[in-house]
C-alpha cells in the first residue's frame, strides 16, 4: 500500500510536468488549430539556457525567471518570423515547419552544448519536506510550481483586459479584429506564453531525466496524450489530463508491463483517445459542415 | 489551385491515356542503362551508398502515395521500415530463408500492419494523424527492445545477417550484385506505383485528398481507399526496409528511431510532394547531404535539414521535382505555367462547431 501511494504521488509530480507542457500545446492549439511538434524541443532549449545561466554563476531563481522571460520573447519571435507565413497554409506545410523547428532546436542544442548528459540542479532540498516518506521535495515542489503557474495563467486570462483580448482572438478572430484587437499579435503572445510555460516544464523535468538534447521526446509524447485525454481545446482538461496520465504511467509501469514500454503506453493512450473519444473528457465536439 | 482536377504541382492529373511520348521512353531507357552501369564505374563504398539511395527511393514513393497523392500525413513510416527490416532479418537469421524470399513476406506483413493502422487513422485528419504516426515512430525502438520478443529480435544487440552470394557464377562483387538486385526490385515497385497512380485509383486518391466530400459524392469509397492506401504505402516501405536490412547486413532498435521517420518526411518534401520522380531527388538528398554536413559537426546534418525544410516550404513548395518540371517547361518554351500552390493544398475545407 505504501509503495502504491508512493507511485501515485510521484506520478502526480511527473503529471504536473506533463500538465504544463500540455497546457502549452493547448494554448497554441486553441488559437491556431496547430499542434506544435516542436514544443518539447523548445522547452529543452530553454532548459539548456537556464543551465548555462546557472553555470555562469547566476542564482537559481534569477536564472529561472530570466529563462522564462527569454523563452517568452523567443516564442513571440518564432511566431512572428517563422509561423506567420504559413498561418493559413495547408496542414502539411505547417507540420513540415514544426518538424523543421524540432530538428533545428535539437541539433543546435547538440551543437552548442554537446550530447553529453548533464545534471540539472533542483531548487528544492535533498531531504523530503516535513519528514514524510512518500514524496521527495523536488516532486512536491514541481507540483507546487505547476499549480502556481496554472493559477497565474487562470487569473491572467480571466481578469486582465489582455487575457480577455487573447481569448477573444482565439475564439473569433474576425469579430475580434473588427473590435480593434490585433489578432496577429495575440497569437504571437500566445506562442510566447506557451514557450514560457514549456520552459518551466523543461526546468522541472530536467533534474529527473537529466539534461540532454533528446530528453523531451518521451515527455512531449505524454504531454500529447495528456492534452488529448483532457480535450485538446480545454486548458483545464489538459491539466487534469496531465495529472491523470502521470499517475497512469507510473501505475502501469510499476504493476502491469514494466518501464521498458512506457512510450508504447503513451502511443496506445493517444490512439485510444483519438479513436473512442476524440474530443477527450472536456473538449468540444466538432462537426464538419459539408 | 482552383479546381479539383489539378494536382499539387499544378500539373495536370495523370490522364486516361498515358502513353508516354517517345522522348520520355528514350530518356527512361538511358536513365536505367546509366543506373545499371553505375556500380561498375564507382568504388564499392559508393556502390553501397547508391544502393541505399535506391532503397530510400522505394520508401519515398510509398510515402508519397500516402501523403502526396492521398493527403494523409505520416511521420511514422520509419516504423514500417523497421518492421520490414526485422521481418527480413528474422527470416534469414532464425529460419534460414534466402534473402530474396523475405521481400514478399516483409511487404505483406507491412501491408497488414499498415492497413490495420490505417483503420483508426480514418478518423484522424491533418495534425491528429501526424501526431498519432509520430507517436508510433517515437515508440518503435522501445517495442523492438521489448524483452519478451528478444529471442527473435535480439534485443538491444539486434541481428547481424550475412551478405548474399552472387548467383549464377557471375563475375561481379556481392555489392554490385546486391545493387542490381535492388535496382530490379525498384523498377518493379515503380512500375507498380506508376500503374496504380495513373488510372482510376490514382484519380480517386487525389480526389479524396483535394475534396473528400466531393469524392464521396462521386461514388469513391473513401474509407476503403484511405486504409488500402495506408496498407500499400506500408508495403512499399516494408519491402524497402527488408532491402535496407540486407544491404546494411544489420538491424538494431536504435537505427529505427524517430529520426528515420523524420528523414523520410524530409525526403518527400525536398523531392517533391505528389510526384513520382521526386522520390529519387529526395533519396539522393537524405543519403548524401548528411555525408557532406557530417564533416562540419555531428549535429550539423539535422540543422541543415531543418533549414532546407524551411526554405523549401517557403520558397520551393513543389520540391526539386517541381523545380525541374518548371525549368524543363521554360526551356521548351511552354510558357510560364508556374508551379503554384503550397504543398498539400486542400481547398474548400470548412470546419465549424
Amino acid at each position: 500500500m505504501e509503495a502504491f501511494l508512493h507511485q501515485v504521488l510521484s506520478g502526480l509530480a511527473t503529471g504536473g510536468i506533463y500538465a504544463s507542457l500540455a497546457l502549452a500545446l493547448v494554448m497554441i492549439y486553441q488559437s491556431t488549430n496547430h499542434i506544435n511538434f516542436a514544443q518539447g524541443e523548445m522547452a529543452m532549449f530553454s532548459t539548456y539556457l537556464a543551465w548555462a545561466l546557472i553555470n555562469a554563476g547566476m542564482p537559481y531563481w534569477w536564472a529561472f525567471l530570466l529563462t522564462v522571460a527569454l523563452s517568452f520573447v523567443a516564442g513571440v519571435v518564432i511566431e512572428r518570423v517563422i509561423i506567420r507565413p504559413v498561418e493559413d497554409a495547408p496542414v502539411l506545410s505547417v507540420v513540415t515547419v514544426f518538424v523543421a523547428l524540432l530538428v533545428i532546436f535539437n541539433s543546435v542544442a547538440g551543437w552548442i552544448f554537446t550530447y553529453t548528459i548533464k545534471t540539472f540542479p533542483s531548487p528544492f532540498p535533498e531531504q523530503p519536506l516535513f519528514g514524510n516518506r512518500f514524496i521527495s521535495s523536488h516532486e512536491l515542489g514541481s507540483i507546487g510550481i505547476t499549480l502556481v503557474v496554472l493559477l497565474a495563467l487562470y487569473l491572467f486570462f480571466r481578469f486582465t483586459p489582455l487575457g480577455l483580448a487573447m481569448r477573444a482572438a482565439a475564439q473569433n478572430p474576425l469579430s475580434s479584429r473588427l473590435a480593434g484587437i490585433r489578432v496577429g499579435w495575440m497569437l504571437a503572445l500566445g506562442w510566447g506564453l506557451a514557450a514560457g510555460v514549456g520552459a518551466i516544464a523543461g526546468m522541472l523535468v530536467a533534474p529527473v531525466v537529466y539534461l540532454e538534447p533528446n530528453m523531451m521526446a518521451g515527455v512531449l509524447l505524454y504531454a500529447f496524450a495528456a492534452a488529448l485525454v483532457g480535450g485538446i481545446d480545454n486548458p483545464f482538461g489538459a491539466v487534469l489530463g496531465g495529472f491523470l496520465v502521470g499517475i497512469l504511467e507510473n501505475i502501469i509501469g510499476a504493476y502491469v508491463i514494466g518501464t521498458e514500454l512506457k512510450l508504447t503506453v503513451a502511443l496506445v493512450l493517444i490512439i485510444g483517445v483519438l479513436l473512442f473519444k476524440p474530443a477527450g473528457m472536456f473538449g468540444k465536439v466538432f462537426v464538419t459542415r459539408v | 489551385m482552383n479546381s479539383v482536377a489539378t494536382s499539387i504541382e499544378g500539373a495536370p492529373l495523370p490522364n486516361a491515356h498515358p502513353t508516354a511520348p517517345a522522348w520520355k521512353v528514350i530518356g527512361l531507357v538511358v536513365l536505367v542503362a546509366g543506373a545499371v552501369a553505375l556500380p561498375f564505374l564507382v568504388s564499392s563504398y559508393r556502390v553501397f551508398q547508391f544502393n541505399m539511395v535506391l532503397v530510400y527511393a522505394i520508401v519515398l514513393l510509398g510515402l508519397n502515395i500516402l501523403t502526396g497523392y492521398n493527403g494523409q500525413i505520416s511521420l511514422g513510416h520509419g516504423a514500417f521500415y523497421a518492421i520490414g527490416a526485422y521481418a527480413a532479418a528474422i527470416l534469414m537469421d532464425q529460419f534460414g530463408w534466402p534473402y530474396w524470399a523475405t521481400l514478399p513476406v516483409a511487404g505483406l506483413l507491412c501491408f497488414v500492419f499498415g492497413f490495420l493502422f490505417g483503420l483508426p487513422a480514418l478518423r484522424l485528419r491533418g495534425h491528429y494523424l501526424a501526431l498519432a504516426t509520430f507517436a508510433l515512430a517515437v515508440a518503435m525502438p522501445q517495442i523492438l527492445k521489448y524483452k519478451h520478443i528478444e529471442q527473435w529480435t535480439g534485443g538491444v544487440q539486434g541481428i547481424v545477417i550475412l551478405k548474399p552470394d552472387v548467383p549464377f557464377g557471375l563475375g561481379i562483387t556481392p555489392d554490385q550484385w546486391l545493387y542490381l538486385f535492388t535496382l530490379a526490385v525498384l523498377l518493379l515497385m515503380f512500375a507498380a506505383g506508376w500503374n496504380l497512380l495513373r488510372g482510376r485509383i490514382g484519380r480517386a486518391l487525389v480526389a479524396i485528398r483535394d475534396h473528400p466530400v466531393a469524392a464521396e459524392a462521386m461514388g469513391v469509397h473513401a474509407a476503403l481507399y484511405k486504409s488500402l492506401t495506408f496498407g500499400v504505402s506500408a508495403l512499399f516501405t516494408g519491402v524497402a526496409g527488408a532491402l535496407g536490412a540486407i544491404v546494411v547486413q544489420f538491424v538494431a532498435p536504435d537505427s529505427f528511431a524517430a529520426g528515420l521517420s523524420i528523414n523520410f518526411m524530409i525526403g518527400i518534401v525536398i523531392g517533391g510532394v505528389g510526384s513520382i520522380s521526386g522520390a529519387f531527388y529526395g533519396a539522393l538528398f537524405i543519403q548524401f547531404v548528411p555525408n557532406f554536413a557530417d564533416q562540419i559537426s555531428k549535429a550539423a546534418p539535422w540543422a541543415i535539414y531543418g533549414i532546407f525544410l524551411l526554405a523549401f516550404v517557403y520558397l520551393m513548395p513543389t520540391g526539386v521535382a517541381g523545380f525541374v518540371r518548371l525549368a524543363w517547361m521554360r526551356m521548351r518554351g511552354a510558357g510560364g505555367k508556374a508551379a503554384s500552390g503550397r504543398i498539400g493544398e486542400v481547398p474548400g475545407e470548412e470546419r465549424t462547431s
